[in-house]
C-alpha cells in the first residue's frame, strides 16, 4: 500500500518533486527519441538509394560505385551476413548449451571460475578478435583445416569447394562463433536455472542420470528460453562488425554471394565499415550505405525483440515461482 | 538358502547393469561433452592471450606508448600514444554524456516505472543495447558530423554514450531495486522530499551496483571500434581540439592490421596488448571489488539477466 502510495505523488507534492519527476523521465525517454531519430534519418537520408532503385534494393547484387555507372544492390551482404551467423549459430549454439550444462553440474570450484573465463571471452574487443583471427588463427586453420578438407571433399561437396585462403565466411563464422558463446551460454545458464528445483528433483528421482535429468526436466521447460538466448546471440552475431571485417575478405557486389565455405564475402556491417568514409558524399554511394545500414537496423531490430520475448517470458516464470 | 538369494541377487544386478550400462555410458559420454565445450570455448581465449603477451610485450616501452606513431619502416613499432590519450578523452567525454542519462534513466524506470510508458521505456532501453555499434556509428555521422561538417571528437563521443547509457541505465535500475523499501519509507517519513530520498538516501545506497555498471559500460566502449570509424576517424597526432579527428585505441589497431609491415603488426600486438589488459582488469578488478561483497551473487545475477 505504502509502497504503492509512495511511487505515485502526482499532483500533489512539492515543486522539486515534479521537477526531478520530469527530469527523470525525460532521461527514460531519451531513449525513444534516439531510436525514433535513428530510424526517421536513416529512411531519410538513404532516400535517394530508394528512389533511383525501388524495392529492387533489396535483391540487387549489383555494386558499382563509378561515376555514371552506379548501380547498387544490398542482397549479396544480406545473404552474407545471413550465412555467417547462421554458420557462427551452428558452431556457438551447442558449445554454449553445453557450456550452460558444465556450469550447472560441476562442482562449484570448478564450474565457476571456468565460467567466468567463458564469460571474459565477451570482454575482448571485438578488433582484438580480427587481429588474431588475421594474422594468428588464419594461418593455422588453413594449413590445418580448410585444406585438408578441401583436398579430401574438394571435388565432391561443393561447400568445400573454393580454393582454401584463409579469408573467408568459415574462418569468419568460427570467429563470429566464439564471440557469441558468452552471450549465449551465459543467457542460457539463468534460463536453466529458473526450471524449479522440484522439477530436476523429480527427475532424479525417477533415476535419470545427470543428462536424462537435462533431456526430461530441463530443456522441455528451458525450450522457449534456449530458443531466445540463441536469438539474442544471432542478433550480436549480425550487428558485429570488425571482427567481421577483418576476416572475411570483403568482396563486393556478384562475388560477395558465397558459392562455398572457402570463398570470401562481405556482410552489411563490414561493407559500412570498409566503404563509408571512402564513399563520396555527393554520389549515391553513400545513400545505398545507408540503405545497408537501414535494413541492417530493421533485421536487429526484429531478431532482439523476438529473442527478448522469449527469454523474457521465460524469466518471468522463474520470478513468479520464487515469489509465490 | 543363502546360496538362492545370492543367486537372485547376481541376476538382479547383471539385470540393472544391462539396463543401466547404455545409459550410464550415455551419461558418461555428455558429461565429457560438456567439458569439451568449454575447453573449446576458453582455448582461443587463452590462445589470444598468449599470443598477445608473446606478439606484443616486444613491442611495449616507454617511447611506444607516449610518442607520436611517426613514419613507418624505420625499425621500430610506430607508437601509440595518440591512440591512449584518444581513448582516455573520448571514455571520459562519453561517460559525461552517457552516465547522467543513464542514472537517471534508471532512476525513472526504478522509481518511477510500473505504468505502461515506463515498461515501453524498458523494452526499448533492452533493445537498444542490443543495436549494432557501427550504426550507431552512422547515426552520429549523420546527426553531428553531417551537420558540423566535419569529423569530430564529439561526434564518437555521441556515438559511444549510446553505447554506455542503456547499460548504465539499467544496472542503475537493478541496483535501486535491490535498495529495501523500508529505507524510503524511513526518508519519507522523515519528511524529506523524495527527490533528497532518491538522490541522498537509495543512490548511496545502490553504489555497488550503479558503480559497476558504469565500470563495465566503460570496458565495452573501450573496446569500440566500428562507430568510430566515421565519426573521430583517427589521426597520427595528438589530441587538438573537440571539432578535428582524433585517434582511439581500437581504431589504431585496426589501421595497424592494415599495413603490410612487420613492425606494423608488431605495433599492433602492443597495443592491443595494453587494450586488452585495461579492460580485463576491469572485469575482473569490478568482480572481486564490487561483486564479491554482501548481496554480490545477487548483483552479478542481476546484470547478467538484462544482458550486460
Amino acid at each position: 500500500m505504502l509502497k504503492r502510495e509512495f511511487g505515485k505523488s502526482r499532483g500533489r507534492g512539492p515543486l522539486s518533486d515534479k521537477i526531478f519527476k520530469i527530469a527523470a523521465t525525460i532521461a527514460g525517454a531519451y531513449v525513444l527519441v534516439v531510436v525514433l531519430l535513428m530510424a526517421v534519418q536513416l529512411g531519410w537520408e538513404s532516400g535517394p538509394i530508394w528512389h533511383e532503385e525501388g524495392l529492387g534494393f533489396i535483391w540487387g547484387t549489383d555494386w558499382n560505385a563509378v561515376e555514371g555507372r552506379e548501380s547498387y544492390g544490398a542482397f549479396p551482404y544480406i545473404i552474407g551476413t545471413l550465412v555467417t551467423a547462421a554458420i557462427a549459430m551452428v558452431i556457438g549454439v551447442p558449445l554454449s548449451i553445453g557450456i550452460a550444462m558444465f556450469v550447472l553440474t560441476a562442482p562449484k570450484r570448478v564450474g565457476e571460475p571456468l565460467g567466468y573465463l567463458v564469460e571474459l571471452i565477451a570482454a575482448v574487443p571485438s578488433v582484438v578478435f580480427g587481429l588474431w583471427g588475421l594474422f594468428v588463427f588464419r594461418i593455422y586453420f588453413k594449413d590445418l583445416i580448410e585444406q585438408p578438407l578441401h583436398d579430401a571433399f574438394g571435388d565432391s561437396i561443393f561447400l568445400f569447394s573454393g580454393t582454401p585462403f584463409g579469408l573467408d565466411v568459415l574462418s569468419a563464422s568460427i570467429i563470429l562463433a566464439i564471440m557469441i558463446i558468452p552471450t549465449i551460454s551465459a543467457v542460457s545458464r539463468d534460463v536453466m536455472l529458473a526450471v524449479p528445483q522440484q522439477q530436476k528433483e523429480a527427475a532424479y528421482m525417477l533415476g535419470s542420470t545427470t543428462w536424462e535429468m537435462f533431456r526430461l526436466a530441463v530443456f522441455p521447460y528451458s525450450k522457449a528460453g534456449l530458443i531466445g538466448a540463441s536469438i539474442l546471440g544471432l542478433g550480436r552475431a549480425v550487428g558485429e562488425t570488425m571482427a567481421v571485417t577483418m576476416m572475411i575478405g570483403n568482396t563486393t557486389g556478384l562475388a560477395a554471394i558465397p558459392e562455398s565455405l572457402f570463398d570470401p564475402s562481405q556482410t552489411m556491417p563490414s561493407i559500412i565499415a570498409n566503404e563509408f568514409i571512402e564513399a563520396s558524399p555527393v554520389s549515391l554511394h553513400v545513400p545505398a550505405l545507408l540503405g545497408v545500414a537501414l535494413v541492417l537496423l530493421l533485421v536487429s531490430m526484429a531478431i532482439n525483440v523476438v529473442a527478448h520475448f522469449l527469454v523474457i517470458r521465460m524469466l518471468k516464470i522463474k520470478e513468479g515461482a520464487i515469489n509465490n | 538358502m543363502s546360496n538362492i538369494i545370492q543367486d537372485k541377487r547376481a541376476e538382479y544386478r547383471a539385470m540393472f547393469r544391462s539396463n543401466v550400462k547404455h545409459r550410464l555410458l550415455v551419461d558418461k559420454i555428455m558429461m565429457v561433452a560438456i567439458f569439451v565445450c568449454v575447453v573449446t570455448a576458453i582455448t582461443p581465449l587463452l590462445w589470444i592471450l598468449g599470443t598477445l603477451f608473446y606478439g606484443g610485450a616486444e613491442a611495449l616501452s616507454w617511447e611506444f606508448l607516449t610518442k607520436e606513431p611517426g613514419a613507418v619502416g624505420g625499425g621500430i613499432p610506430p607508437a601509440i600514444g595518440p591512440a591512449i590519450q584518444g581513448t582516455l578523452i573520448i571514455i571520459g567525454l562519453s561517460s559525461i554524456i552517457g552516465i547522467p542519462i543513464g542514472v537517471l534513466s534508471g532512476i525513472y524506470l526504478a522509481e518511477f516505472g510500473g505504468s505502461w510508458f515506463s515498461k515501453q521505456i524498458r523494452f526499448f532501453t533492452d533493445v537498444f543495447m542490443e543495436f549494432p555499434s557501427i550504426v550507431l556509428g552512422v547515426f552520429a555521422f549523420l546527426t553531428i558530423v553531417l551537420i558540423l561538417g566535419h569529423f569530430s571528437v564529439w561526434a564518437g563521443a555521441f556515438a559511444l554514450s549510446l553505447i554506455m547509457f542503456p547499460i548504465v541505465a539499467r544496472a542503475t535500475e537493478e541496483a535501486l531495486k535491490m535498495v529495501p523499501w523500508n529505507i524510503r519509507e524511513a526518508g519519507t517519513a522523515l519528511g524529506l522530499r523524495k527527490w533528497i530520498v532518491t538522490l541522498r538516501i537509495v543512490l548511496p545506497a545502490a553504489k555497488n551496483g550503479i558503480i559497476t555498471g558504469i565500470l563495465l559500460s566503460v570496458s565495452r566502449v573501450g573496446g569500440e571500434t566500428a562507430p568510430l570509424i566515421m565519426t573521430i576517424l583517427g589521426s597520427s597526432q595528438f589530441f587538438s581540439g573537440f571539432d578535428s579527428p582524433m585517434d582511439a585505441l581500437p581504431l589504431r589497431i585496426w589501421r595497424f592490421s592494415l599495413q603490410p609491415y612487420d613492425e606494423a603488426r608488431l605495433a599492433g600486438w602492443g597495443a592491443a596488448l595494453v587494450l586488452v589488459i585495461t579492460i580485463l582488469a576491469i572485469h575482473i578488478g569490478v568482480r572481486y571489488w564490487f561483486m564479491r561483497r554482501k548481496k554480490s551473487t545477487d548483483m552479478s545475477s542481476r546484470l547478467r539477466k538484462v544482458g550486460i
